[in-house]
């Protein structure tokens, strides 16, 4: 067995190979990495045969039977998913396969996340087959290169303010994100802003729910109450509006302990540059001991939103302006 | 069950039960003995003090010839629960269905296979809803003649008083350590010292001590876990400290549940018939939809569950450092630590202590009650790190 390096790339980088390994748990990019080898498939091989195996029911010799050669044969796609699923049958046939690989037969194995199948990974890695890397994006940064990358692909720009605000509106999953993507870009023309993300998804709760979070954390306690008010009139549910202050102190938190420089900090600890520089500006009005304060009224109003208090409404309020206070009054 | 007896000792349905001898004399005279037997039983006790053993092995004592010998087909077959006419009912969602309750009644008023008795467990009876409850109180107030209802729960008081008032209840305690290690020694196999300190660590716990005593790197992650929170210096740090306690339950919780996730797929598709399909007609397709919803929500229970046992770890620890610091004599329950809790004993007060194990409760309950673990970890810990500085803060 040729003994070569294995090559990682990226969904969009994938080309048609005789084997290749789709790993990791974010199905987003699987899914993009397989529809991208299929097509590629059928513009080199119209006629070629596609099939799609489930792993986690994987019988002994099914791959030895899509595999092997016939009369007639026309190239073939098989898609093989759930491998991080699969039964053992499955594995002891897939690295066998891997020793005696067939002409025009193209495999693809997509192992959706977990240790499971260790023995074939290896396998696939020692042979030198590429694996197309769908990690999770948890970091911010991640994401903003995500959607950077979605509008880059439909030759459009979007401004660097539009990319943080739509990764905060929807960036909690993926699929939405590359749903809002995609709406801009067919609804939108020219440089994308921040006004047509505002249009769009600025209705959001979250977009709201961070603006409540930043007043309050900045120490303006008068504006930080109306645009409460405001976004509980116009029926903003009060839980992620404390999920948001929470997310804020956390990363005030992560930046108070990083001491380099801004670009340094939003890389190690996977915010956006604008995160860290937002956080530092906000520290200043901060103690450690205003922060532990401000944690405690964040986790008491979570409490009582999610009913320990008859009134929640008035709980988060009482939060909100209490943190504008300790905000406001200067550190010691 | 493979089990290492000594010589002269028995091994019965009863052995795994240990330091419960007066729950299980109850029990035993019940099986023996009509005129102390009764038609509802409530079994109660502490996390980890063997309720659901308890429950087997009752029903496999009624159901077995001698009395629960532990080696005869009725009793392997209600212990592996594969007994015909033993049901149990155990869930890991947060409430029991109504639906599901129904059904046992539906059960419990069938004639046995081959029993004596056709028995109903219901595991974490206080996870009923007042409406379920009722359901379950006419069968048990007129059950049939062969039918034994026995239900478990942490306490009787998390029981509607409606159902208490006709069970005989059975109470557990909390086993001594020792007897624990014992079992652990003898049954699981494990190394004498090690099963002594995961007895303590786990608080008499049995499973958690057996995980303790065989798992290595359970153990030592447990203590790394405490060691973090001891060592917090800083807000700041406690926050990282937080959000590191949070991902660790989180990866505890996937390994765990991966492998018996793919399992439980592969199952369902088998009872399906579709181990076969490559692609599933949509009916299929929504059974696999509701098994992944399921497991999902089950993945989110464990997690909680982890955090809570995080929980009741530090309340171990911070009870340590209180024994320290008032100078009791008492066995330390982390026995791994015990230069950590001296020096910490030796920093703070025993107001201070007492101040922390009251916010750990406190975090218990709001994890309970659907808090953001992360937010209600954070919370506590940053009163650790500033003890006198977050008091009075929350309050009008
Ligand atoms: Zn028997």
């Amino acid at each position: 067995m040729a003994a070569s390096k294995q090559q990682v790339v990226p969904w969009d980088q994938v080309e048609l190979e005789p084997v290749l390994l789709v790993q990791g748990p974010e199905s987003l990019l699987a899914d993009r990495a397989v529809q991208r080898v299929r097509t590629l498939a059928e513009q080199r091989f119209p006629s070629v045969e596609r099939s799609s195996v489930d792993a986690s029911i994987y019988q002994a010799g099914e791959l030895s039977v899509l595999t092997s050669p016939s009369l007639f044969a026309e190239p073939r796609l098989i898609v093989i998913d759930q491998v991080q699923s699969c039964s053992d049958a499955f594995i002891s046939d897939a690295i066998a396969y891997l020793d005696a690989l067939e002409q025009e037969v193209f495999v693809v194995l997509v192992h959706r996340g977990g240790v499971r199948g260790k023995k074939l990974l290896d396998a696939l890695r020692s042979a030198g087959h590429t694996k197309v890397a769908c990690d999770a994006l948890k970091r911010d940064a991640d994401k903003t290169a995500f959607v950077s990358a979605e509008f880059k692909r439909a030759s459009r720009r979007a401004t660097a303010d539009a990319v943080q605000m739509l990764v905060q509106s929807v960036g909690s999953d993926l699929r939405e994100l590359a749903a809002a993507c995609s709406q801009l870009i067919s609804d939108t023309t020219g440089m994308i802003d921040v006004t047509d993300v505002e249009r769009y998804y600025g209705g959001r709760v979250e977009v709201t729910a961070f603006k409540v979070a930043d007043l309050a954390i900045a120490g303006q306690s008068a504006q930080a109450a109306v645009a409460l008010r405001h976004a509980l009139a116009t029926g903003s549910d009060p839980v992620p509006l404390v999920a948001a202050i929470a997310a804020k102190l956390r990363t005030m938190a992560k930046v108070a302990s990083h001491r380099g420089s801004a670009p340094a900090a939003a890389k190690d600890l996977g915010l956006a540059p604008w995160q860290v520089e937002r956080a530092r500006k906000d520290l200043r009005h901060w103690s450690p001991t205003g922060l532990a304060q401000a944690v405690t009224l964040v986790a008491a109003a979570d409490a009582d939103v999610k009913g320990a208090a008859r009134d929640p409404i008035f709980a988060v309020e009482r939060a909100v302006l209490k943190i504008a206070r300790i905000a406001s009054s200067p550190p010691r | 069950m493979t089990s290492a007896l000594e010589p002269g000792e028995t091994f019965d349905v009863w052995s795994d039960l240990v330091g419960q001898d007066r729950a299980v004399e109850t029990l035993q005279r019940a099986v023996i003995d009509p005129a102390a037997m009764t038609h509802a039983w409530l079994i109660t006790g502490p996390p980890g003090s063997g309720r659901s053993n308890a429950a087997q092995a009752f029903a496999a004592a009624l159901q077995c010839e001698e009395g629960g010998c532990g080696h005869c087909h009725e009793c392997r077959s209600v212990l592996a629960g594969t007994h015909p006419d033993v049901t149990t009912l155990r869930t890991d969602k947060v409430t029991i269905y109504i639906d599901d309750v129904r059904e046992l009644v539906q059960v419990a008023g069938r004639t046995t296979v081959s029993g004596r008795w056709r028995i109903i467990i219901v595991e974490d009876a206080d996870r009923m809803l007042e409406r379920t409850t009722n359901v379950l109180l006419k069968a048990i107030e007129e059950p049939p003649a062969h039918t034994v209802w026995i239900l478990c729960a942490p306490s009787v008081m998390d029981v509607l008083i409606t159902i208490r008032s006709r069970c005989r209840a059975v109470s557990l305690q909390v086993p001594d350590p020792q007897a624990v290690a014992k079992l652990l020694i003898r049954r699981d196999q494990a190394d004498p010292t090690r099963a002594i300190e995961a007895a303590y660590a786990a608080q008499s716990h049995v499973g958690r001590a057996r995980w303790l005593a065989t798992d290595a790197t359970a153990a030592i992650r447990r203590t790394e876990m405490l060691g973090a929170v001891l060592g917090i210096n800083s807000v700041v740090d406690a926050m990282r400290v937080a959000g590191e306690l949070v991902e660790t339950a989180k990866t505890e919780t996937d390994n765990l549940a991966a492998d018996f996730e793919a399992k439980e797929r592969a199952e369902l598709l088998t009872s399906l018939g579709a181990q076969d399909l490559t692609t599933f007609p949509p009916a299929i397709r929504s059974q696999i939809k509701q098994l992944e919803e399921d497991q999902k929500r089950r993945r989110r229970r464990r997690q909680l569950d982890v955090i809570d046992q995080l929980l009741t770890d530090l309340a171990g620890l911070y009870r340590d450092v209180m024994t320290r610091q008032i100078g009791a004599e008492v066995a330390l329950v982390n026995q791994g630590l015990e230069d950590e809790i001296a020096l910490c004993a030796q920093q703070t007060t025993a107001t201070v202590t007492l101040g922390i194990l009251e916010r750990i409760a406190q975090a218990r309950q709001r994890v309970a009650a659907n808090v953001t673990p992360q937010l209600a970890l954070e919370a506590l810990l940053v009163g650790i790190a500033e003890p006198g500085g977050v008091d009075n803060v929350v309050g009008a």
